[in-house]
C-alpha cells in the first residue's frame, strides 16, 4: 500500500481536546510539518498566548510555553534577542493578539524582532466562551452582543493584518484561511516562508489564518468553514500582504 | 578593571548598580522611562551592547518585563528597573514567574505613593513587594539596601539568589537611595559554579526531550496543587537559610529601633550620638525583607535586654507589621510615619528614640 500521509512525531499520539470542527487541530499540524520539514525541531521555540490555543504544548514536542495573554510577541523578542539562531513561534488568538497585545505585536513589528506571529482568527473570544473580539464582524452575535456588534455602539472591526503591516520592519506577512484542503496548503505555503525568512533574519513575520470556532459561532463544523468562505474572507482578503523576498510588487 | 570600568568609583547608585549587573551577568534589560531609575535605563542603554549584552527601551513595562521574562527563559541573567507605580503593571508576571519558576531581577526605586505620587522616598511599597503585590499566593525575595555599596552588593547577590532558587528576586530602594552618589567598590560577583545547571530552559530540544513550562495550568487539578506544595516547600528553606540583617550597637540596650534602608542608615548618627551620652538604644535592620529576619529579631531582642521597640518607616507603617507578627506582643512598639515622600532627619529620629527612651522611663516608674 502506498504511504500517502504520516503523522509528523512532532506532533505527539495525545487526542487533540479542541471542539469538533476546530481548526486548531490544523494549525498545530501543519507548524509541525513546517518545522519539521525545514529541520528546525531542535531550534524551535514555540510561545503560545492564553486562548484555545494555550492547550498546544500538549500536543507539540519542541521547547514551550504558554505565557500572558496578549505578551507572547514581547517574551519571543526576549527568547530570541538572547538565541538569535532560535525558530522563535508565537500562536496566539484574535482576542490575544488584537486586544489585550495589540500593542505588543505592533512594536515588536516596528522593532523588526525576527520572529513570527502565528494568528489563528476565528472572529471571537474562544476559550472564555465566545465573547466580542476586535475582530468580530458587523452584525456578528456574541455573548456580549447578543443582538449583533453594532458599529456605533461597540466599535468597528479590526484588520489586524492591515494594521501590524503598517509598521516599519515587516520582512513577511500573510493571511491565509483554513476552510477548505486548497486554502490550507497555502496557509502552509505561507508557514514555511514565515519561518524561513525568519531564519535569515530579514525581520519580523507573521501568518494569519482565518479560523472556524462553530461552538461560539453556534453553527455546525460544516457550516462554520462555509461562513468562513463567504463571510469572513470578504472582510479579511487572504494572500501575502508583504514579502521582501518577492521580486516586484505582491499582490493580495 | 571590567571591560574598561573601574573596580572602584564614585558612582550614584543607579549607575553602579547597573554596573553591578553587567559584572554579575546581566546580559538583557528592558526598561522604561521613569524618575527616580532612569539613569540605570540609560546607564544599560549606553554600557551593555558594547559588553555583550542586548538592550531594550520597552515600549511599556508590561512588555519590558516580558521581554525580561524571554530573555530568563533562555537562561540568560536579566533585568528591568523601574519605579513604584509601573512596578504595580509587572505584578502578573511577578506572580507568574514565581510559579513557573523563572529567575530575573527586578529593581524598584520607590517613590512617594499611593497614585501617580511624587519623586521623594518612599518606603510604601513594602507591601506591594512582601504580600502579593501579584496575585495567587507567592513568595519572593526582597532586599533592601541601605547605602550605594549596598545596592552594589545586593544586585550581584541578587542575580546568584535568582539562579540559586529559581526565582525572581528583588532590589527595594527609594529616591534617596537612588540618587545618592558614593565611593564604591565592585568585588567580584559571587562564584556561579555551586549554581544548578539551567537544564530546565527554552533553548530548542537538542539532544534532550523538550522543555514544556506551565503544563500545571493544562492538566488535571492536583498538579497545581501539587506544585504548589513544592513551591511552598522551597519558600520554607529559603526562609531558612537567606535572611540577612544588620545589628548596631545591640549589647545591653534599653530600646531597639527597627528600620531598614534610608531611615536606618540616618538613625545610625542619633543612635551613636545618644550611646555617647548614655542612653541604650541599638537597631536592628533587616537587609532581606523577604524573608523577613523574624527569628533573628526575636533573639536580638532577647540578647539586647530591650524592653521597647520603635519603627520608623518612611509609609504609614508596613515593615511594622512583620516587626508586630514576629515580637508578638513581647514589647511595646513605638511607630513614626513618614508620608508622601518625606524623609526625617537624624535629629528628628534622635527626638523620636528619645521620646520612647521617656516612655520606658515613665513606664517604669
Amino acid at each position: 500500500m502506498r504511504n500517502t500521509f504520516t503523522k509528523i512525531p512532532l506532533l505527539n499520539d495525545q487526542q487533540f481536546q479542541f471542539c469538533p470542527g476546530c481548526t486548531h487541530g490544523t494549525t498545530l499540524r501543519l507548524m509541525a510539518e513546517v518545522i519539521d520539514k525545514l529541520g528546525l525541531q531542535e531550534k524551535a521555540v514555540v510561545i503560545t498566548g492564553d486562548g484555545c490555543m494555550a492547550w498546544a504544548p500538549q500536543y507539540l514536542e519542541v521547547d514551550i510555553t504558554l505565557v500572558l495573554h496578549g505578551r507572547a510577541p514581547a517574551v519571543a523578542t526576549g527568547v530570541k534577542r538572547m538565541r538569535p539562531d532560535s525558530l522563535v513561534v508565537t500562536i496566539q488568538g484574535d482576542g490575544d493578539l488584537a486586544s489585550i497585545g495589540l500593542g505588543e505585536v505592533l512594536h515588536a513589528a516596528a522593532r523588526g524582532e525576527s520572529i513570527t506571529v502565528v494568528c489563528p482568527n476565528n472572529t471571537t473570544m474562544g476559550m472564555t466562551h465566545g465573547q466580542l473580539s476586535p475582530t468580530s464582524l458587523p452584525g456578528q452575535k456574541t455573548t456580549v452582543t447578543p443582538a449583533g456588534r453594532d458599529v456605533q455602539t461597540h466599535g468597528a472591526t479590526m484588520d489586524i493584518s492591515s494594521l501590524v503591516a503598517s509598521q516599519g520592519r515587516v520582512a513577511y506577512l500573510a493571511r491565509a484561511s483554513l476552510h477548505d484542503a486548497k486554502s490550507t496548503l497555502m496557509a502552509k505555503k505561507y508557514l514555511l516562508k514565515a519561518f524561513d525568512i525568519q531564519m535569515k533574519g530579514l525581520g519580523f513575520t507573521m501568518v494569519e489564518l482565518l479560523s472556524s470556532c462553530p461552538t461560539c459561532w453556534k453553527i455546525s463544523p460544516p457550516d462554520a468553514l462555509k461562513y468562513i468562505e463567504e463571510t469572513m474572507i470578504p472582510a479579511f482578503p487572504v494572500g501575502e500582504l508583504i514579502d521582501v523576498t518577492a521580486e516586484g510588487e505582491v499582490s493580495a | 578593571m571590567h571591560n574598561g570600568s573601574p573596580d572602584r568609583a564614585f558612582m550614584h547608585a543607579n549607575d553602579a548598580l547597573a554596573e553591578a549587573a553587567i559584572r554579575a551577568g546581566c546580559r538583557f534589560y528592558a526598561g522604561y522611562p521613569i524618575t527616580p531609575h532612569t539613569e540605570i535605563l540609560e546607564y544599560m542603554a549606553v554600557n551593555l551592547p558594547s559588553r555583550g549584552g542586548v538592550f531594550i527601551q520597552c515600549e511599556q513595562e508590561i512588555a519590558g518585563i516580558s521581554m525580561v521574562y524571554g530573555a530568563a527563559l533562555t537562561g540568560a541573567r536579566a533585568m528591568i528597573s523601574s519605579s513604584s507605580t509601573a512596578i504595580s503593571l509587572m505584578q502578573e508576571w511577578l506572580s507568574v514567574a514565581s510559579a513557573l519558576e523563572v529567575p530575573f531581577v527586578i529593581v524598584n526605586m520607590a517613590r512617594g505613593g499611593p497614585g501617580l505620587g511624587n519623586l521623594g522616598p518612599s518606603q510604601g511599597d513594602y507591601f506591594q513587594a512582601t504580600r502579593g503585590g501579584g496575585h495567587g499566593g507567592y513568595r519572593m525575595i526582597v532586599f533592601g539596601p541601605s547605602t550605594t555599596q549596598e545596592v552594589v552588593d545586593l544586585t550581584m547577590l541578587a542575580f546568584h539568589l535568582a539562579d540559586k532558587w529559581r526565582s525572581p528576586v528583588m532590589i527595594l530602594g527609594d529616591a534617596a537611595i537612588a540618587t545618592t552618589k558614593e565611593t564604591v567598590v565592585f568585588s567580584d560577583p559571587p562564584d556561579q559554579s555551586e549554581l544548578p545547571p539551567k537544564d530546565w530552559a527554552l533553548t530548542g530540544a537538542s539532544e534532550r526531550d523538550p522543555n514544556k513550562l506551565g503544563l500545571e495550568s493544562l492538566v488535571e487539578p492536583a498538579a497545581q496543587a501539587r506544585h504548589n506544595l513544592h513551591l511552598l516547600d522551597k519558600w520554607d528553606r529559603i526562609q531558612q537559610t537567606e535572611t540577612r540583617w544588620e545589628e548596631v550597637a545591640l549589647d545591653d540596650a534599653d530600646l531597639l529601633l527597627v528600620a531598614y534602608g534610608t531611615p536606618a542608615r540616618i538613625a545610625k548618627t542619633p543612635i551613636l550620638h545618644l550611646r555617647e551620652g548614655g542612653a541604650k538604644v541599638g537597631m536592628f535592620r533587616p537587609i532581606t525583607l523577604w524573608p523577613f529576619p523574624s527569628q533573628e529579631l526575636v533573639a536580638a531582642l532577647e540578647r539586647s535586654g530591650a524592653r521597647r521597640v520603635a519603627v520608623i518607616e518612611l509609609s504609614a507603617g508596613q515593615m511594622v507589621e512583620d516587626v508586630r507578627l514576629a515580637l508578638e506582643g513581647r514589647v511595646p512598639i513605638d511607630l513614626h510615619p513618614y508620608v508622601g515622600g518625606t524623609m526625617p532627619t537624624a535629629s528628628q529620629i534622635g527626638n523620636h528614640l528619645e521620646d520612647s527612651l521617656l516612655s520606658l522611663r515613665e513606664v517604669a516608674t
